[in-house]
């Protein structure tokens, strides 16, 4: 049974259609990239998997479960994560607080103290600024941030939104060997990307996105062997 | 250059020149009358400690009504105009259906604490009550309506509660039994304080301070203000932002519960009206100290109160206008103004432009 599987979602916000029946599935332990140009729907179909936008068709599930049933808040618990695009952190709280605030519903002391150890190892600069008021840190601490805080729910499923975007060139390429590593301990791994290049790197398979609707799926090596991915996505003639 | 000094002039706005020529001559008549009092010298020592004491405690009530204001204002940039209504029905229904009962049997005599104490609390539960009912069913489906829905429904709400409550209880005004425990003044300091409102000032300060112990350090206060950033990222942190919502409003009520009980004490008397001018001087106590804010939210209401009972006499007096106190309303509303021309955002508020709409 696949970790997740989207099957046909239709999201709509008012009356513009932004999804148009996408179907894909992650599967445990998988980095799965999704790639695709501005408006292609890659964040809606993020959002529409976390809860926050309903589909007006087709189903999220979650381990076979169904998700339609469940607010945002409710997937948290199902072990869903999502890090959104823009970090988002609350600028007016504290590191420690946005910390906090990711482990909100839980209640097991001993495993929270455990992650936030783990996010501190991951992100060193994020303990240096534990007290500091999370708006004065640099993009590159506020994206660290921003991926710490969604670790603190300990979700057996991450959904990326381009982490990536306003990222120092050096930063970048540490930012991935991050997210490998979190990977690696146990975190599967849905990444929406406009950097297609370095998706395609640390993800074993990818989806391409245009106008709200799946284009191609392969493995990312065949996504990076195809023509027109090639010339569309990864700036090569 | 006779050209550039008619430019120049065409590019005067006469509207702010007008405006600036006011506030000068605000300012002026500020001072002079302020001068021309100390001057005079019409009122004691004394007296002018009365007028600090009293404003310390009607601010303190200011304050806790405006934190409910302030606390609303934030998770949902919403006015609930509904918020001075929470606050007398929690009294009202306390007084009818507890505070004369056990006055009239003695109870109130005998143990004059508990007697407080039961009536603090139906008083607090009740305005709760009424806040979590009008927020589940007049403000929560329109949550996603544009901002001028929701105003004008806590407009119809605070209506709704005082002519619902005028039909439950009447239309008169009701006495608040006293309390024999807090009559009568205290000796502190050499002054003679009144004993009801030193119980108001300091009752109002440790709840100011437990309210914001409350929203810095618990998992809620956390929880409120991060719903107050950003609602859609709150709920992506596992956080039911419907149900902090909820417990928003049930926090501001309950300081608004409390406050009546402690207006109560102090001016002995209830009525359905009752919560409409204290609502409205404590939401402009909530835009003085900045909108938003809860430390904002407590020195506005102190300052309104101060500005109340100090300012007429000591402004106006010198000017020669007899009975100043009469405007005191005018005092108020003036410094509002003067206050939001230089600051806009309060004085302890953030620039509303970066507030998301």
């Amino acid at each position: 049974m696949p970790m997740l599987e989207v099957d046909n979602i239709h999201t709509y916000y008012g009356n513009i259609q932004a999804l148009k029946g996408i179907s894909l599935t992650v599967e445990e332990g998988e980095i799965v990239t999704l790639i695709g140009a501005n408006g292609a729907g890659k964040s809606t179909t993020l959002w529409t998997i976390a809860g926050l936008l309903k589909p007006r068709q087709g189903k999220v599930f979650l381990e076979g479960e169904d998700l339609a049933g469940y607010k945002a808040h409710e997937i948290v618990y199902k072990g869903v994560a999502l890090v959104p695009e823009g970090r988002r952190i609350f600028a007016k709280l504290t590191v420690a607080e946005n910390l906090d605030m990711g482990a909100y519903h839980r209640s097991d002391r001993a495993g929270i103290a455990e992650d936030l150890e783990r996010a501190f190892t991951l992100f060193p600069r994020l303990k240096e600024r534990r007290s500091q008021v999370a708006g004065t840190l640099s993009g590159g601490e506020q994206q660290m941030l921003s991926t710490a805080r969604a670790l603190m729910a300990r979700p057996r499923l991450m959904l990326l939104d381009e982490p990536s975007m306003g990222l120092a060139p050096v930063l970048v390429e540490n930012f991935f060997e991050t997210i490998q590593e979190i990977n690696r301990d146990g975190t599967t791994i849905l990444l929406v990307e406009q950097n297609a290049h370095m998706a395609l790197q640390v993800a074993q398979r990818g989806y391409v996105l245009e106008t709200g609707a799946i284009m191609l799926s392969d493995t990312a090596d065949g996504l990076r062997q195809n023509p027109m991915v090639q010339k569309a996505y990864l700036g090569m003639e | 250059m006779q050209t550039t000094i008619r430019q120049r002039f065409e590019n005067i706005d006469y509207l702010d020149i007008a405006l600036w020529v006011l506030r000068i001559v605000i300012i002026v008549a500020v001072l002079w009358g302020t001068v021309a009092t100390i001057l005079d010298n019409p009122y004691s020592t004394e007296q002018w400690l009365d007028f600090l004491i009293f404003g310390l405690a009607q601010g303190s009530l200011y304050a806790l009504i405006a934190l409910g204001y302030t606390l609303v204002y934030g998770v949902l940039l919403m006015i609930n105009f509904a918020h001075g209504e929470f606050f007398m029905a929690g009294i009202f229904t306390a007084t009818v259906f507890v505070a004369i009962p056990l006055d009239a049997s003695g109870f109130t005599d005998r143990h004059p604490i508990w007697a407080l104490l039961v009536i603090a609390v139906v008083a607090i539960a009740t305005s709760m009550g009424i806040a979590v009912l009008t927020e589940r069913v007049a403000y929560r489906p329109l949550r996603r309506a544009p901002r001028l829905v929701p105003l004008i429904t806590a407009i119809g709400a605070s209506f709704f509660w005082q002519y619902f409550f005028r039909g439950l209880y009447g239309s008169g005004i009701t006495a608040f039994p006293d309390v024999a425990l807090l009559k009568g003044s205290w000796t502190i300091l050499g002054l003679e304080i009144l004993k009801s409102q030193v119980v108001v000032i300091v009752a109002s300060v440790l709840m100011l301070i437990g309210l914001y112990i409350f929203v810095m350090r618990t998992r809620m206060g956390k929880a409120m203000r991060a719903v107050s950033e950003d609602k859609d990222v709150a709920a992506l942190m596992g956080i039911d932002v419907d149900r902090v919502i909820m417990i928003t409003f049930a926090v501001g009520a309950a300081m608004a519960g409390a406050a009546g009980v402690l207006y109560a004490l102090m001016y002995r008397q209830v009525h359905f009206f009752m919560g409409f001018f204290p609502g409205l001087k404590a939401f402009t106590a909530a835009v003085l100290g900045g909108i938003g804010s809860v430390p904002g939210a407590a020195l506005g209401g102190l300052l309104l109160g101060l500005f109340e009972s100090v300012g007429p006499c000591l402004f106006l007096e010198g000017l020669g206008i007899t009975s100043p106190y009469q405007l005191k309303d005018v005092i108020a509303f003036t410094m509002l103004v003067l206050v939001l021309l230089v600051r806009p955002q309060g004085i302890m508020g953030e620039r509303l432009a970066e507030k998301k709409a």
